[in-house]
C-alpha cells in the first residue's frame, strides 16, 4: 500500500464545505494507494464542472478538457499509449447530457478505461439547473415550475449499451465507495461507477440524509450476482425507498477494445521510434499509383 | 514525336491532320470526357481510359463531378491528355462519351467547335444541344455490337472505349492490356469478351470517324512509371511519411477517402485509425493520441470542422500538436456536397473563441499536399498546436501523372521538436514543468507516463505546472504571453509564396490552395499572347508570412485575386495585413473549379490588360 499523501495536489480545494466531492477525492486516493498505482503510471481525464476539478486536486497526470469531452480524449490516450491506467471524471451533465453520444458509444467499445460520474443531479458550476439526472418534476432556476423530462438513467443505459462493469457508489461511504473504484480499475474493460453525490448548495432533495435512508449494498444482498445481467437491470431500475449500491453489473472475459486493434499487439503506437520509411516501403507504397 | 495532336485550324475549318506529327498551330493537348448516370461505369471506364493513355508515356489530368447520389443522376470522369505535363483541367471538351441524355442536353454545350459527341445510336438525345455548335455526331451501335459479339449488353461500355480509342488512332494495344488487367479477376471467358467487343467498337471508330475527327494521340517513346494521384492519396501518404500513428474521423465527403485510405493502410504501416462517433469526437481522439505522444490527424470537411472548433481551441490553449485537414465544399451549411469552393479560409483562421497559435496551410498540387503533410506534422510537434491543412473537392479528387521522384517519401525529415525523451527526463534535476516559460514560448514536452514529469494539462487558464490558475492577472500575461511568443515565430518557419512567370510583369495573379494548377497556365497562355504575367500562390498562409510576401505583392503593378469563392478571403487577408487591396478579383463559387480559362474570360470582361 502507497501513502495516500503520495497523491496530494499543492492546489486549495475550492469545493463547496460539505460537497460530496471530497468523499470522491478520498476515495480515489484510497483506491489508487491500495492497489499501489504510482502517480506517473495513471492519467486522469475530466471535462469541466464543480466534480471534473477533481484531478487538479491530485498529483498524477491529468488532462483537465473541455465540457463534456473527456472519454473521447481519454479513448485517443488509451489508443496511443495503453500502459496507462486511464480514469475518467466527469459529472453527470458533463458525462450524460452534453457527453451522452460519446457515453453511450464508450459502451460499445470496452476499453479499460474507468469512468466515474459524480452524480449530484444538477449543474452545480453553473449555479443550480436541472440535469439530465434530475428527477422529474426538479424546480431549479430554468425550470421553475419543474423539469418536464424524466430523469435519464445511466445504470441501465450501460447495461443495455454494453458495459461490462457498472457500479453505483455514494460519496457518502467513501470506503465502500474506494472499493468499488479499486474493483473497476481492476476490471479489464470499460467500467462505470456513478456515484450519488450531495450537491449541499443546489439540490434539495437528493441529500444525505436522503441517501443514508435509502441505501443498501448490493453485495451484502443475499443470492444477488452481479454477473446475471437481467437481476442487473432490475437493480438499475430500483430508485426511491431503496436504492441500490455496489456492483451491480461484471461481466467476465470480454476482450478489450484495444486489445482487438492489431497494431497495438506489439506495445503503444505513442512509444514507437519515429524514422523515414524504408526504400522498400517507400517504393511499395508509390507502386500502388502506377 | 507522338501525342495528341491537332493539326488543323479550327477556325479554318480544313481538315487536314496527320496522326502522330503536330502540324499548323494546334493545340497539343485534347480533352475527354465520359458521362452518365451514377453505376454506368462512367468512373471505372474512364480511369481504364487513363491508364491505357498512361501506359503510353503520355501526360494526364483527370478530374470528376458527380452528384451526390449512389444511382442516376449525371456524373462525368474527364480526362486531359497531353505530350507535356498538365497542371489543369480545360472547360472545352474534344470528344464527349454519353452514357444517357442528359450527359447530352448538360454538356453537350462543352463540345469545342470541331469535337464531337459519341453515344450509343438507341439513345434519344437532343440533337439541337450540339449540331448547331458544329459539333460532329457519332452514333455508333455500342450496345448491338456489345450483345452480337461479347453476347453481354453490358459490354457496351468497353465498346464505347474501344471506340474511342479508334477514333483518335490510339493503338489498340494499349486498350487491350487494360482490359486483361481490369478483367482478369472475372476470369478468361469475361476477357476474351471484352477484348472482341472493344476491338469490334475500335474499327468502327477507326474506320467511320478517325478521318473526320481532328484530334489525335499517339504513345510516346518515352514511358516512364509515373504516379497517378489525387489530393487525398497524396496527403495520406504524407502522412504515413510523417510518421503518422493515429487518425480519427467521421465520413464527410470529400474528406472520407483520407480516412478510407489510412484504414487501409493502418496495420501495414502501423497507424491506429478509428472512425468515430462525430467529428467532435474525431477532433477529441486525435488530441488524446497526439497529447500522449503519438503523431496524430483527423481529416473533414467544413461542416464537421464547426463541430471541431471548440476543441481546436483546446489544443491552442493545451499546447496539443494535432493535425486537422480541412477538405472544403461550398457552403452555407450543407452547401453542395460533391462540389468545389475555397470558401472557409477565414472561417479556419478565427476559428474557436479567444486567441491562440495556429498554423495554416493550403496546398496547391499533389505534389504539395505530400509535402505540407509531412510538413505539418513537423510543425505541430514542433510549435505545440492545431495546424490545419486546407484542401477542397477539385484538389482531392482530381488526379495527375507525377513523376515518382517528387514523392521522396523514404527521404523526409522527421522533426519531433522539443519532445523531451525518456534518458532525458531520467536526468531531471527540478520539477519538470509542462508550461515552463521560455523565450521562444516553446515549453519542452514530455509524454505522459515517466516518473519523473507527472503533469497536468488544462484546459482553463493554468500555471506552469498546468494546475488551473484562472483568476490571477500575472499568471494570465504570462501564459497568453508565452503562447503569443510561438505564434510570432512560428513565422520563421514559415514560407511566403511560390512565383511563376516573369519578373517586372504588368500583371499579377494572387491565389491560393487548389487553383495553382488554372493560375498557372493562365499565366502561360497569357504571356504566350504577349500580355507580361506571373503569379503569387501561397500554401503558407497563417501565420501570414508577411516578410517574404509584403515586398512581393506591394511590387505587383496590377494585382488580381484569384479565389474559389464569392468575397475573396484571401484578398480580404492581404490587404488586412499588408494594406495593399488588390485591383481585381476573379472569383467562382458556382461549386465549379477555378480554370484557365474561367481566369482568361474573366480578366477579358473586366478588361484587363497589363
Ligand atoms: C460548451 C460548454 N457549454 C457550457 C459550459 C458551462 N458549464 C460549465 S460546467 C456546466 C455544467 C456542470 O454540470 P455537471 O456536469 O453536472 O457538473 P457539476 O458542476 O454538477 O459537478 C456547464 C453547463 C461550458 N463550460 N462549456
Ligand atoms: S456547488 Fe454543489 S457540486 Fe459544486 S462544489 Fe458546491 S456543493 Fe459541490
Ligand atoms: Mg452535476
Amino acid at each position: 500500500m502507497l501513502d495516500v499523501k503520495t497523491y496530494n495536489s499543492p492546489i486549495k480545494v475550492t469545493w463547496c464545505p460539505g460537497c460530496g466531492d471530497y468523499g470522491i477525492l478520498n476515495a480515489v486516493k484510497s483506491a489508487l494507494a491500495q492497489l499501489e498505482i504510482h502517480p506517473h503510471e495513471v492519467m486522469f481525464f475530466s471535462g469541466i464542472g464543480c466534480g471534473s476539478k477533481l484531478p487538479d486536486y491530485m498529483n498524477a497526470n491529468a488532462f483537465t478538457t473541455i465540457h463534456g469531452r473527456s472519454l473521447p480524449i481519454a479513448m485517443g490516450t488509451k489508443l496511443a499509449n495503453h500502459d496507462l491506467h486511464v480514469i475518467c471524471i466527469t459529472g453527470d451533465g458533463d458525462g450524460y447530457g452534453i457527453g451522452g453520444n460519446h457515453f453511450i458509444s464508450i459502451l460499445r467499445r470496452n476499453p479499460d478505461i474507468v469512468h466515474i460520474a459524480e452524480n449530484n443531479m444538477v449543474y452545480g458550476l453553473t449555479k443550480g439547473q436541472y440535469a439530465p439526472t434530475s428527477e422529474h418534476g426538479f424546480v431549479a432556476s430554468t425550470t421553475p415550475e419543474g423539469s418536464i423530462e424524466i430523469a435519464f438513467n445511466p445504470l441501465a443505459t450501460a447495461i443495455n449499451g454494453g458495459a461490462t462493469f457498472v457500479a453505483r457508489g455514494f460519496s457518502g461511504d467513501p470506503k465502500h465507495l474506494a472499493k468499488l473504484i479499486m474493483a473497476a480499475v481492476q476490471h479489464r474493460g470499460y467500467a462505470l461507477v456513478d456515484v450519488l453525490q450531495p450537491c449541499v448548495i443546489y439540490n434539495k432533495i437528493n441529500t444525505y440524509d436522503y441517501y443514508r435512508e435509502r441505501v443498501y449494498k448490493l453485495e451484502e444482498t443475499a443470492g444477488y450476482d452481479p454477473a446475471d445481467r437481467d437481476a442487473a437491470w432490475r437493480k438499475a431500475h430500483e430508485w426511491g425507498e431503496k436504492i441500490p449500491i455496489g456492483i451491480l453489473y461484471q461481466a467476465a472475459g470480454v476482450p478489450t477494445y484495444e486489445e482487438q486493434v492489431s497494431e497495438l499487439r506489439v506495445g503503444p503506437v505513442a512509444k514507437r521510434q519515429l524514422a523515414p520509411l524504408t526504400g522498400a516501403q517507400a517504393d511499395a507504397l508509390r507502386r500502388q499509383f502506377f | 514525336m507522338g501525342g495528341p495532336t491537332r493539326a488543323r485550324d479550327t477556325k479554318a475549318g480544313t481538315r487536314a491532320f496527320i496522326g502522330g506529327e503536330q502540324r499548323g498551330e494546334g493545340i497539343n493537348d485534347m480533352t475527354i470526357r465520359l458521362a452518365g448516370e451514377a453505376g454506368q461505369g462512367v468512373e471505372s471506364g474512364g480511369a481504364g481510359f487513363a491508364s491505357a493513355l498512361s501506359h503510353g508515356g503520355l501526360w494526364l489530368h483527370t478530374h470528376t463531378d458527380y452528384m451526390s447520389r449512389i444511382r442516376g443522376g449525371l456524373n462525368f470522369f474527364q480526362m486531359r491528355v497531353s505530350d507535356r505535363p498538365l497542371w489543369a483541367h480545360t472547360e472545352g471538351v474534344h470528344i464527349l462519351l454519353a452514357f444517357s441524355p442528359e450527359a447530352v442536353t448538360d454538356y453537350g454545350p462543352h463540345l469545342v467547335e470541331g469535337g464531337a459527341l459519341l453515344y450509343d445510336d438507341s439513345l434519344k438525345v437532343d440533337q439541337a444541344a450540339v449540331t448547331r455548335r458544329k459539333v460532329q455526331l457519332y452514333a455508333v451501335p455500342l450496345t448491338k455490337i456489345a450483345q452480337e459479339i461479347g453476347g453481354e449488353k453490358i459490354m457496351a461500355n468497353t465498346c464505347g472505349l474501344g471506340a474511342l480509342a479508334g477514333i483518335i488512332e490510339y493503338p489498340f494495344e494499349f486498350v487491350a492490356d487494360v482490359i486483361k488487367k481490369n478483367f482478369a479477376r472475372k476470369g478468361d471467358a469475361v476477357v476474351g469478351g471484352n477484348l472482341k467487343v472493344a476491338e469490334a467498337g475500335y474499327k468502327v471508330g477507326r474506320d467511320q470517324y478517325a478521318a473526320k475527327f481532328d484530334w489525335k494521340v499517339s504513345p510516346l517513346k518515352d514511358r516512364p512509371d509515373r504516379m497517378q494521384i489525387n489530393g487525398n492519396q497524396a496527403i495520406a501518404v504524407g502522412a504515413i511519411a510523417a510518421g503518422c500513428r493515429f487518425m480519427s474521423g467521421y465520413p464527410m465527403t470529400p474528406a472520407s477517402s483520407i480516412l478510407e485510405f489510412m484504414a487501409g493502410h493502418a496495420k501495414k504501416y502501423d497507424i491506429v485509425v478509428k472512425q468515430t462517433e462525430d467529428e467532435i469526437a474525431a477532433i477529441c481522439f486525435a488530441i488524446g493520441a497526439g497529447n500522449a505522444g503519438a503523431r496524430a490527424m483527423t481529416a473533414t470537411s467544413g461542416g464537421g470542422f464547426s463541430l471541431m472548433v471548440e476543441a481546436l481551441g483546446l489544443a491552442g490553449m493545451a499546447e496539443v500538436p494535432v493535425v486537422i485537414v480541412e477538405a472544403q465544399r461550398p457552403g452555407p451549411s450543407t452547401g453542395m456536397p460533391t462540389k468545389t469552393e475555397q470558401g472557409d479560409l477565414l472561417f479556419a483562421l478565427f476559428a474557436s473563441q479567444g486567441e491562440f497559435p495556429r498554423i495554416v496551410l493550403a496546398p496547391g498540387t499533389q505534389e504539395d499536399c505530400f509535402h505540407t503533410t509531412v510538413r505539418a506534422f513537423n510543425l505541430a510537434e514542433k510549435w505545440q498546436c492545431p495546424v490545419i491543412v486546407m484542401t477542397d473537392f477539385y484538389l482531392t479528387t482530381m488526379t495527375r501523372l507525377i513523376p515518382p521522384a517528387e514523392f521522396p517519401i523514404d527521404r523526409v525529415t522527421i522533426d519531433r521538436g522539443e519532445l523531451l525523451t525518456a534518458q532525458q527526463l531520467d536526468r531531471l534535476a527540478e520539477p519538470y514543468l509542462r508550461y515552463k516559460d521560455t523565450p521562444s514560448g516553446i515549453s519542452p514536452r514530455a509524454m505522459p507516463g515517466h516518473a519523473k514529469a507527472v503533469h497536468q494539462t488544462c484546459s482553463d487558464e493554468h500555471d506552469e505546472y498546468g494546475h488551473f490558475e484562472d483568476e490571477d492577472r500575472a499568471n494570465r500575461l504570462k501564459m497568453a504571453g508565452k503562447r503569443w511568443r510561438k505564434f510570432q515565430h512560428i513565422v520563421d518557419d514559415l514560407r511566403g509564396p511560390t512565383i511563376y512567370g516573369p519578373e517586372g510583369a504588368g500583371l499579377t495573379l494572387m491565389g491560393w490552395g487548389s487553383s495553382y494548377g488554372a493560375m498557372r497556365e493562365a499565366v502561360d497562355i497569357l504571356n504566350a499572347r504577349g500580355t507580361k504575367t506571373n503569379l503569387l500562390h501561397f500554401v503558407d498562409i497563417w501565420p501570414f508570412p508577411e516578410a517574404q510576401a509584403a515586398p512581393l505583392i506591394e511590387a505587383a503593378r496590377q494585382l488580381v485575386a484569384v479565389e474559389g469563392n464569392q468575397s475573396g478571403q484571401f484578398a480580404h487577408l492581404v490587404r488586412a495585413v499588408t494594406g495593399r487591396r488588390a485591383d481585381r478579383m476573379v472569383l467562382r463559387w458556382d461549386g465549379r473549379p477555378l480554370s484557365p480559362e474561367y481566369i482568361i474570360e474573366q480578366l477579358e470582361e473586366a478588361k484587363v490588360h497589363a
